[in-house]
Formats: structure tokens, sequence, C-alpha cells
């Protein structure tokens, strides 16, 4: 057991839309793969893929950091909320989370950010109940959630206006 | 521009929206070894051994630590804010399963934990005591003599005391309850319990001590970190300038990250080895941290023939846990407002913290408060029902009012409880007919109001840095965790110096840096601190103009900042410091009869009321309606303010509808989100929040705390609304559809089985 714990290997993909490359065990999980790059976004937190707080967008899709192995990602594309702001400026869902003041510590924020960027590409006009439906796999502890809930429907329509 | 008042977004937000606001969690420092913690796996037994050899065989395992390695670097290695009770790691006994034993470090977080794998530890197993009323007899011992931390000056008379489980009872006695009970047209009784749960913040407890020479650094999300500074201090027998905490922003707090948490073992063991040490919990380890007192209420009540309450008595048991922490200033501070907030002539209050082998209880979101106000709240409506009154009547007739003493002798003021009450009874439409469902769908209604004592005494001191250009810094220890706290001092020092909120820098908390403060907590920074920060920023303001008349410049006339400084020193140069401190009076108790006139320097207000369907087929309860009122005073951040008192009043609808550690044999069997359900999402019913129109006088430009205001309610509104909908009482939380089938299949007459 510890002696597979120790024998990295190489990966190969994109991050954040840059190629890059390292070795890791394969026991690693990709919250730790990130934290490599200095990426702090994704945080484990349940450590059993319910809270969120560890949402990473693998080929585009949203994935519980924690559960999922590093070397999953060989040759995959991922997307962390460090990639909304790449160019300097807020996404709309960023700056309808501000809006509505929709987060109070921040821990879980950017898992939220994340999968609201993903329903409206889905789901552009979603109702309260989509949200809810949506945000299942999402937990907030502060409960910002009627707030969240405001600020999805308001970057919605930023979207559709 | 007016700052104050103003719905201006939190400082931080870009920060937490881009996923870069800076966490204990994030830090890494080089050379750092991570440390993984052994726990106890008994709930009550003594150390017999600890077999750590394999596991410091293990290759990358640095170092394997156990409770007496600590005991040769530190001869007394025992904290807590209360009682010096808990050791840094087990000594001799452990006390609850979980408690800390032995820690392993090592580079890679991963080799320590497999390395925890591979202690043994045998223990003579002792007896254990679960239950707060099972502690009150003193045939199980979880501590052999108490030791009171001295830091209390009321708790140095149980030094030394020996044969008891009771680490501080609180006795009032107003009026003559006896001879009131005696003269009552009724007494009623009933008895009201509270369970285990806990805060759970999503940034799991972490700390980082990092050693320097003959001093140490400590990273931590912690939310006192001046009493951190001060504890560790002693634990080594330094001076507090020997050590530094630093406090990025907090994933949650809620009240777990209060007093020395992690901090002493961290420490510690970076001074055994010369290295920073992190230690950070799972979210599993967090429930063998700390979590909320289970309690058990017994209250009395005589009312008279005009339907007024004549006299109370109150009894109520603190379930603590296996140390003290802060709870027996719970025990105490909430014991002042045990009665409720009516207007009582006849109470007597007694109110004791137990020790028992579970993980220790401090504060969580109202210091006992809502514990209470289940119990006063539930027993108030059972009163209006008995009599057959409309227990919104019953209550106004009741009402404590300002002007007003309560139990404890202090005069009642800026105390809204009248208006929350009207503006629930509003929101609701108490007095209007609505859907009382049919068949196995039945609704109901319910209402509840709660008051707390806030804290004193406490110190807090700020710090205002007007630099040659005008700009202008805040130092303060107090945390922002996500209450918007750094916000409202900016927003505060903007109005007293005319800048924009938003240009105040707010310095994190770093006690090389930032004055003392006595904690993040009780809802005391907004009034404390931002008085202090209020006081400092009229001193700054103070010294400009003094500066002005220093150089010259005529009276009275508004001349910016930095000209100022520029006709002064002759350049963009020097600064204007403006310094104060806030220390509210306060009055200790008599020992006898547990008054005082002066408890608290405000009051806080809150309640809730509540609209529900229960399926009487299930037990199943849906909230269709929660309307949250608070008494705020005039808010500094309107749309701050609404979101706290909306998520404190969800944080105690998880309370109220699901949370509960299951214990079995002192083994916690539900130590995971899977297993110990929050609230999500889905779990939010429609609602409505008010911040009632108020004044505190004394507060900052008339504002008050609120972060605990929005739990009071919550419980006992859903409980009543239960009543009025199935005629059927909940007593225990939390309030789950089980048990809601049980109580209602034990009224008819067919009980279901028990587990």
């Amino acid at each position: 057991m510890i002696g597979q714990m120790m024998s990295a290997r190489t990966i190969n993909f994109t991050l954040n839309g840059e190629a890059v490359s390292t070795a890791i065990e394969p026991h690693r999980n990709l919250v730790e793969l990130l934290q490599r790059f200095d990426l702090f976004g994704a945080r484990e937190s349940c450590g059993q893929g319910l809270c969120g707080c560890c949402t990473v967008l693998v080929d585009d899709k949203a994935v519980s950091g924690c559960l999922y192995f590093a070397v999953w990602v060989d040759g995959k594309s991922v997307a962390t909320v460090e990639h909304l702001d790449a160019d300097g400026s807020l996404s709309h869902v960023q700056q309808a989370f501000i809006e509505r003041g929709a987060f109070q510590c921040g821990f879980c924020t950017p898992g939220f950010v994340l999968m609201a960027h993903q329903l409206l590409k889905e789901n552009p006009d979603p109702s309260e109940d989509d949200i809810r439906h949506y945000f299942s796999g999402n937990l907030c502890r502060c409960a910002a959630y009627p707030e969240i809930i405001e600020a999805v429907q308001r970057a919605a329509k930023a979207v559709t206006t | 521009m007016n700052q104050v008042g103003r719905d201006m977004p939190r400082l931080e937000v870009r920060a937490k929206v881009t996923g870069r606001a800076e966490y204990t969690h994030n830090l890494r420092l080089p050379g750092m070894l991570y440390g993984k913690v052994f726990r106890a796996t008994v709930p009550h037994g003594r150390i017999h051994s600890i077999d750590t050899q394999a596991a410091r065989q293990l290759p990358g395992v640095h170092r394997v630590v156990t409770g007496e390695d600590i005991r040769k670097l530190i001869p007394e290695p025992y904290y807590g804010p209360a009682f010096h009770d808990q050791p840094i790691l087990a000594l001799d006994k452990v006390r609850y399963v979980g408690e800390p034993v032995a820690v392993v470090l090592a580079s890679d977080p991963h080799v320590a934990e497999q390395a925890v794998q591979l202690i043994a530890a045998e223990y003579d197993e002792l007896p254990a005591v679960y239950d707060e009323l099972a502690a009150m007899h003193p045939d199980t011992l979880v501590h052999d003599v108490l030791r009171p931390a001295g830091t209390f000056a009321d708790l140095k008379h149980l030094q030394g005391r020996k044969g008891t489980n009771v680490a501080l009872d609180y006795h009032l006695r107003r009026g003559d309850v006896d001879k009131a009970f005696a003269a009552a047209d009724r007494v009623i009784e009933h008895t009201f319990k509270t369970q285990q749960c806990l805060h759970l913040p999503f940034e799991p407890h972490v700390a980082i001590a990092e050693p320097g020479d003959d001093r140490l650094t400590i990273h931590t999300s912690n939310q006192t970190p001046s009493f951190v500074r001060i504890e560790i201090a002693r634990l080594f027998g330094w001076p507090e300038n020997r050590v530094r905490v630093k406090v990025p922003y907090l994933g949650g707090g809620y009240g777990a990250k209060v007093y020395v948490k992690l901090e002493a073992l961290v420490s510690a063991l970076a001074m055994l080895v010369r290295r920073p040490v992190k230690i950070a919990l799972t979210m599993e380890e967090q429930f063998y941290m700390i979590t909320k007192h289970p309690t058990t209420f017994r209250i009395k009540s005589g009312v008279d023939k005009d339907g007024r309450v004549v006299a109370r008595a109150c009894e109520v048991y603190w379930n603590g846990g296996a140390y003290a922490d802060i709870g027996p200033r719970v025990a105490q501070k909430s014991g002042f407002t045990a009665a409720g907030p009516y207007d009582i002539d006849n109470v007597s209050i007694d109110s004791y913290a137990l020790y028992t082998n579970r993980t220790p209880a401090g504060a969580l979101r109202g210091f006992g408060v809502p514990q209470l106000v289940w119990a006063y709240e539930s027993h108030t409506d059972l009163i209006a029902r008995e009599l057959g009154v409309d227990p919104v009547e019953f209550r106004r007739k009741n009402l404590l009012r300002d002007g007003r003493p309560q139990a404890s002798g202090t005069v009642l003021q800026d105390a809204a409880i009248a208006e929350v009450l009207d503006a629930l009874a509003a929101r609701v439409g108490w007095k209007k007919p609505f859907d009382r469902g049919s068949g196995t769908l039945r609704r109901g209604r319910g209402i509840a109001i709660g008051f707390k004592a806030s804290i004193s005494p406490t110190t807090s001191i700020a710090i205002v840095n007007v630099s040659a250009d005008g700009s202008v810094y805040l130092y303060k220890s107090t945390v922002d965790m996500g209450q918007g706290s750094d916000t409202a001092f900016a927003q505060i020092v903007g109005e007293v110096l005319d800048v924009k909120a938003e240009d105040v820098r707010v310095v994190a908390p770093d006690t090389d840096i930032t004055p003392y403060d006595m904690g993040t907590l009780g809802s005391r920074s907004l009034f404390h601190m931002g008085t202090a920060v209020r006081l400092a920023a009229e001193d700054a303001r103070g010294k400009l103009r003094a500066l002005a008349t220093e150089a010259g410049l005529p009276e009275g006339t508004n001349y910016p900042p930095a000209e100022i400084f520029k006709k002064r020193y002759g350049m963009q140069a020097g600064n204007v410091v403006g310094t104060a401190s806030y220390v509210p009076s306060y009055k200790s108790p008599d020992p006898q009869t547990g008054l005082s006139d002066n408890v608290t320097p405000f009051w806080m207000v809150g309640g809730a009321a509540a609209e529900v369907e229960v399926d009487t087929e299930t037990g199943h309860v849906r909230i269709l309606r929660l309307i949250n009122a608070a008494d705020c005073g005039k808010p500094i951040n309107p749309g701050v303010a609404r979101t706290q008192l909306s998520g404190a009043a969800i944080m105690q609808l998880g309370f109220t509808m699901s949370e509960a550690m299951h214990l079995d044999g002192g083994q916690v069997t539900n130590a995971s989100l899977a297993d110990y359900k929050i609230p999500g999402i889905g779990d939010i019913p429609p609602m409505e929040n008010e911040l009632v129109a108020a004044e505190q006088h004394s507060g900052p430009f008339g504002a008050k705390g609120l972060g605990e205001s929005g739990t009071f309610g919550v419980s006992p509104a859903i409980a009543n609304a239960i009543h009025d909908a199935i005629g059927v009482r909940i007593t225990e939380l939390p309030i789950t559809a089980e048990a809601v089938l049980r109580a209602l299949r034990a009224k008819d007459g067919r009980p279901l089985d028990d587990e």
C-alpha cells in the first residue's frame, strides 16, 4: 500500500487553457494536483463529494475534485474557478453573486459559481425549481441559498438580455 | 455620501467569487510537516499503553508525539478559557471517543494518515456518563479535580473541588417563587430537551505553527486571535510578544473557532520538531472537536386568574462533554435570560454546566440562547393553549417592555421585543383565517420570540491610521468569517472621516500589528468593536484638526487631509493615528441571588413565525412559510444584515429539523455530511426576513449585533405550528418525521415500538 503510494506517473493535461505536465502519485486527488499549481479555488471540505466546495470542470463537466483521482485528468482539459476572470474581468455569474450578496464566508462560493455557469449553459432560463434541483450537490453552511437562487436568476437574465 | 446605512457589497467580494480569498486552509510553508491525529476509541479510560513503534518505522514519518512528549516541553499542558482542563494530547486518561492521543508528523499528509493506522493504544476502561441528568450524580467522574482557569474571578472558588461533574452552577433568585406558586391560579410544568449538534464550518479547523528563535507565529482559522496569543504564551511561560497570531478570512466559524482549538497542539509540535507544523481536520474530525450543548430544561410557571405569569422556575442542565471549553460561561450568561422575555416578578433559575464523556460543547450561534428559547417559547405556547387564550395575545400581555427590569434585575433598554412580535404577527397574518388543510395534510401556525444579553465585561481596541495622502487604514483583531465585519467597520470609519468605505484598508488580524480584541463571538463585534472603531476614527479626526492648526491653517475650514499633511511636513509625509478602546460597564451578579442591575450593554431580540403542513400518515413536516424578524438597531449595512438574519435562521432550521449527532456506546455513528444532514438548497422554505426598525442609542450610529438573533425563534415557532396543526407537542429536538409520527401515534393510543 505504502509502496504503491510513492510511485508517481507523468500526466499531461490542459489547465485553464494552458498545456501542462507533472508527475503525480496515483492516490492523490484532483484538489491536491491543483494545489501544486497554486490554485486554491477548489477546496476539499466534506471529502465525500457532497458539499461541492471542490468542484472542478474536467472536459467541461463538473466533477468533485476530492473524489477524482489526479491521474484521471491525463489527456483532458481542466478548468477551475480561476479561469473565469483570466482576462481580468468577472464573469456575469460572479458579478451576479456580488450584486446579490450570495455568500458569506466564501468557502463554498467557487463551487456554486462554476455550477451556475454549467447550469446556464445547459438551461439559459432556469426556473427556481431547476436551480434548486441543479444545486443539490452544493452545500453552503452560511446558508446564503436564497441569495444564490436570486444571483443565478439574475445571471440568467444578464445572458438572455 | 453617507457610508453608514449604505447597502454596499462586502469589501472582499471579488476575492471570494474568484476563489482567491486567503484562508489558512490554503497556506503551506517551506519545510512544513503535516500532523495527523490518533484518537481515543473508548469514551473513558486510563491510558495503559500507546504503541507507536510501527508508526515511527513507516518510511516518511518524521516523528510520533504523545501527551508525555508534550509534558516534557510544557510541564502543565492544560488549556481552556474557563477551566485549564484540556490536555494538549491526552494524559493519563481519555474522556471521550475521538480525543487526541498522539500525532504523527510527516511531510506528506497521506504518510502521516497511514502511520496513524499503525498506532495501537490500550486503555483500562472506566464507566462513562453521557447524559446531563445522570452526570448530576457523582458516581462516574469525568475529572478527578476541577481546574478553573483563574481568568474569571467568579470561578475561583471551584479550584480543587473534587467529587463532582458540575463545572459551574448559576442560581438566580428574584422575588419569592415558592410563595408565588402557592398563590397562583395554575401551575404548569414541562421538560424540553435539545440534541448534540455542531457547527461544521466548511473550512474545517486548521492551524499552522511556525517556530522562530524563541518565538512562534501561528496561522490559524480562529475567531479569537488575541486570546490564542495570551493562552499560548501562558502555556510556554512567555511574554505575549513572543507569540504572533495571524488570521486571514475564515471559511465559517459560528462559534466553533473560539478560544484555543488546534493552536496549542500545533504550537507544541512545532517547538518539539523546530519546523512548521500544520494540522487540518477532516470534516469527520470536526465531530471530535467542539459541539453544541445538549440540554434538559425543566420549566414551571405559575399563572394568575388574569392570565399573567406570576412565577417561573427554570432548571437548565448543560451537557458540556469532556472539557469545559466556554460551557460554564454559556450556563451563566444564558442563565440570565432563561425565563424568557416576559415581565415576571418571581423567578428562580438554576443552571448547571456538566462534564460528560462526549465531545466537548461550547458556543454555537446564540451562546445557549437557542436551547433556552426552544424551551420557554414551547412552554409559553402550551400555557396559552391550556388557558384557551391566543398565544400572541398571551405573550403581549406578559411581555417585558423597555424600562422594566428583566429577571436578573437589569432594566431593559432599546430592546424591540414588542415590535419584533408585532412584525411577526403582522407578516404571518396571525388574526386572519388560513387554509388549515384537510384529510391527512394538516396546517398550523406558530410564533416564538427570544432575547439575549450580550457580552460583558470585555475589551475591544481599534487603531485608525490616516496616511499622508488621506488614505485610511483600520487595525482591529475582529475576524471576518463571512458576517461582514470588515465592511461594517469600513463604513463606520468612512462615515466619521468622510471617505468612501471602499477606500478604507481593513488590516487582517495579526497580533503583532492589530490591537487586542476579546474575540469575534456573541454578536459582539458590531457593537463593541464598532464602538471602538468609531471612537478611534473620531480620535483621528480630532488629531487631523489639531495638525491643521499646527500647520497654521485657519480653524473651521475643511481642508482635505492630504493638504494638511503637505502643509505641516512640506511634502507627502507623516501619519495621524487615532486609537480608542471600548469596555462596557458591568456588574457581576450577586453570588447569593445571581442578580445584577447591569449584565449587558445591549439586548438582542429575534423571533420567527412559521406555517407548516404535517402529513399525519408519515409525520413529515413541510414548512410553508418561515418569517424571521430581529431588532438590529439601525443597520450599518442592511443587505449584509438581512443575509445574517436569513443565514442564522436556516442554520437553526437544520438544528430544528434534522441535525443530530448520534452516539452508540460513546461512539459518534454519523460523523460525516453523508449521515449528518445539514440544510441544502432544496430544504429552504419560502422565507421572509424583516429588520425591525429600531435604534440602539448606545451603539455605533444606532446599530447593534445581529449574528445570532435569527436563530432564536425558529425551533419553537415550528413546534408551536405543528401543535397548532395536529394537536401534538414535540418536546425534543430535532423534529424528524419519525418523532412527529411517534408523537401522533402515541396520542392516538397506538404507540410505535421503540427502536
